[in-house]
């Protein structure tokens, strides 16, 4: 069974990627990858208060989703959404968890509604107004892929555009020891059911048992496989070269998601 | 959309392991609900806790997955000859060919809750017995299920807060449609754990009593855990009459505020109307709604709003969270059961524990058990970001 559909517009942030129209010469290979920290724009969009409250993991869906929105000419409140990420705001887990080891467990309001794995999609909708329907989903490494395939259900099943946002960021220690996420990264996409003037590409993705593809530079190879989000690359690294290719996409240890690639 | 059958389900709660218990649970209007005495919390409420869950015995090939919450949907997956019919449905469609689509809110943070406790002193490192990927990460719970059957297709994880178990039925309702599988295990598990008691508190919404939705003097949740499960399968061409199938879906965002409903319930009338829409029914032809109903002082008023809204005032309807407490991220699957059980059994659940009526709300809440033929009912499930889900659930004989 294959699923198609258009890349309309696509968001990208992560260390040393600051979005996708600047980030196409560097997976193109015509540019040398360097690796600086992320920098996670403020959420200009989200109301005082909200923007006060907001982590990582919110100023980096927000950047990567309104960017590849902008891009495809549409308005976010009109787009039902599949967020993706392997584990949530790993800082304020570990406040929590740290309070809740002490003799003062009063954790805050702010770090409780931040701790929901959907706090990402929360703020975004209130950002965008967005009243349309959110999967908010996880996967643990496979984060990527099923955030792709469920936005590709919404696109061929409902007949509809999606926006897919999967993000990850870094996780402090003592829990970065067992979840060794360096940084924060995070790729969004929107998908579309027909082709349209702003298509970027065409993508056609089914389940394969095949390897994941790794991508030839050391560096941006080590992103790949060090942040579940960043599994995506190899598919922008394709459009990025221009290139009309078949990847294979990380997702479970089985299956993998085969998607072939043609140019708009 | 196509409907789907419900071929197997089953629930365990703080009412009862499996179905039989929950039903009769249900008709003795007995409630789980008892004063709080999980670990070290301090904090005067109540909770509806599921016995026996520490002694369930996670198999050893796959003991890397302990903890509370994979311990709580091994219990109830092992009701009700669940593990034989999803084994049955592995045979006949492949084990590639089933999804695997939970939901959780909290997942096994229990266990990094512990584990902070017995951090290195020295170095702040966390105990080397201690296993994040298969015991807290959000997806443990799926992969756990989908490593004890054997399943190989698509698993994932809905993290919505309190929509999560109802939320899974849309995702596996697209994959089955886009005929990326043949059957689906869906449904939810959570867990009791600090987490979610001591940050409840911290917004002031959790009741010292056991909790009375749509109470004029409701003053917070109870919080609960629960597992449920269904497995999901096209239709056959010749249902048993009480069948169970899945009829709509509908899904919104409220787009207000982090941790308080749309004060009119907007979003919730939205995912309500968008289940009716795709189910092609009106509002009168539904027969009993299980509300969200957490008691809460505003979630209740604007459920209450909502449904007015959608409904008028005479559809019958309740919310069985004084019975179970809230199960957060299994609410939905355990009250998706508890649908299934109703139409099966013509029971439409009372509401339990509320005392007096909100005089504000014009709906027929359900204070008595009612033993009447059922067709269609609906549940609700909404969550923290605002985020709604409604499904709607009919009998086959009904279609």
């Amino acid at each position: 069974m294959k699923l198609t559909a258009y890349i309309e517009g696509i968001g990208l942030l992560g260390p040393g990627l600051s979005d996708w129209p600047s980030s196409q010469a560097i997976l193109g290979g015509r540019q040398p990858y360097q690796s600086h920290k992320t920098i996670l724009p403020t959420p200009a969009l989200l109301p005082a208060a909200e923007r006060r409250r907001s982590g990582a993991i919110v100023k980096l869906t927000l950047a990567t989703g309104l960017e590849a929105i902008a891009a495809a000419g549409l308005n976010a409140a009109d787009l039902p959404s599949v967020f993706s990420s392997s584990g949530g705001d790993g800082e304020n887990c570990h406040a929590i968890c740290e309070m809740l080891a002490s003799d003062d467990r009063q954790i805050s309001p702010t770090r409780f509604h931040n701790s929901v794995h959907n706090a990402a999609a929360g703020y975004w909708s209130i950002a965008t107004g967005a009243m349309t329907s959110s999967s908010v989903l996880c996967a643990f490494d496979a984060c990527f892929g099923a955030g792709l395939l469920e936005a590709l259900t919404q696109v061929v099943v409902d007949d509809t555009r999606s926006v897919l946002l999967a993000c990850d960021t870094a996780y402090p220690e003592p829990l970065h020891s067992v979840r060794p996420i360096p940084d924060a990264f995070g790729i969004a996409l929107v998908l579309a059911p027909q082709r349209s003037a702003q298509a970027l590409a065409q993508i056609t993705v089914s389940l394969t048992d095949a390897s994941a593809d790794q991508l030839d530079d050391a560096a941006l190879e080590n992103l790949r496989s060090a942040i579940p989000a960043a599994r995506g690359l190899p598919l922008l690294r394709a459009i990025a070269l221009r290139q009309e290719q078949r990847v294979v996409l990380d997702y479970l240890d089985s299956p993998r998601l085969a998607v072939a690639i043609t140019l708009c | 959309m196509n409907p789907l059958w419900l071929s197997h389900f089953t629930a365990t709660s703080s009412i009862g392991c499996g179905r039989n218990q929950t039903l009769d649970a249900l008709r003795q209007r007995r409630a789980g609900l008892a004063p709080c005495a999980f670990d070290t919390v301090d904090l005067p409420t109540f909770i509806g806790e599921v016995a026996g869950v520490d002694a369930v015995q996670i198999p050893a090939h796959l003991a890397k997955f302990d903890c509370r919450n994979n311990r709580l949907a091994l219990l109830c997956l092992l009701q009700d000859g669940f593990v034989e019919a999803v084994r049955a449905a592995s045979a006949k469609y492949g084990a590639q060919r089933i999804g695997v689509f939970l939901g959780t809110s909290t997942s096994g943070i229990l266990q990094t809750e512990l584990a902070y406790r017995r951090r290195d002193p020295v170095t702040g490192a966390l105990p080397a017995d201690f296993i994040y990927r298969t015991t807290h990460n959000t997806f443990s719970v799926a992969d756990f299920t989908r490593h004890y059957f054997g399943l190989t297709g698509p698993a994932v994880v809905v993290s919505s807060a309190c929509s999560s178990s109802a939320k899974v039925f849309s995702s596996a309702r697209r994959m089955l449609a886009a005929g990326l599988i043949d059957a689906a295990v869906v449904g939810g598990v959570d867990s009791l754990c600090l987490t979610t008691l001591y940050g409840f508190n911290s917004l002031g919404l959790i009741s010292e009593q056991a909790c009375r939705p749509f109470d004029a003097q409701r003053n917070g949740i109870s919080i609960g855990e629960a597992a449920a499960f269904a497995l999901l399968e096209r239709v056959p061409e010749n249902p048993d009459a009480d069948a169970v199938l899945l009829l709509g879906i509908g899904e919104s965002s409220d787009a207000y505020h982090m941790s308080s409903p749309h004060p009119d319930g907007l979003g919730a009338r939205m995912a309500m109307q968008d289940a009716l829409k795709m189910a092609g029914l009106h509002p009168a032809e539904i027969d009993y709604i299980n509300l969200h109903g957490t008691a809460t002082q505003s979630n209740d008023a604007a459920e209450g709003k909502a449904v007015a809204a959608v409904f008028g005032p005479s559809t019958p309807c309740s919310s069985t969270k004084g019975a179970t407490g809230h199960t957060l991220g299994a609410a939905g699957g355990v009250e998706a059961v508890i649908c299934a059980l109703a139409l099966q059994h013509g029971l439409l659940p009372a509401g339990i524990n509320t005392q007096q009526l909100d005089s504000t709300m014009e709906l027929d809440y359900v204070l008595d058990n009612r033993e009447q033929p059922l067709a269609r009912v609906l549940s609700n499930s909404f969550g923290f970001g605002g985020t709604n889900c409604s499904l709607i659930f009919g009998r086959a004989d009904t279609l």
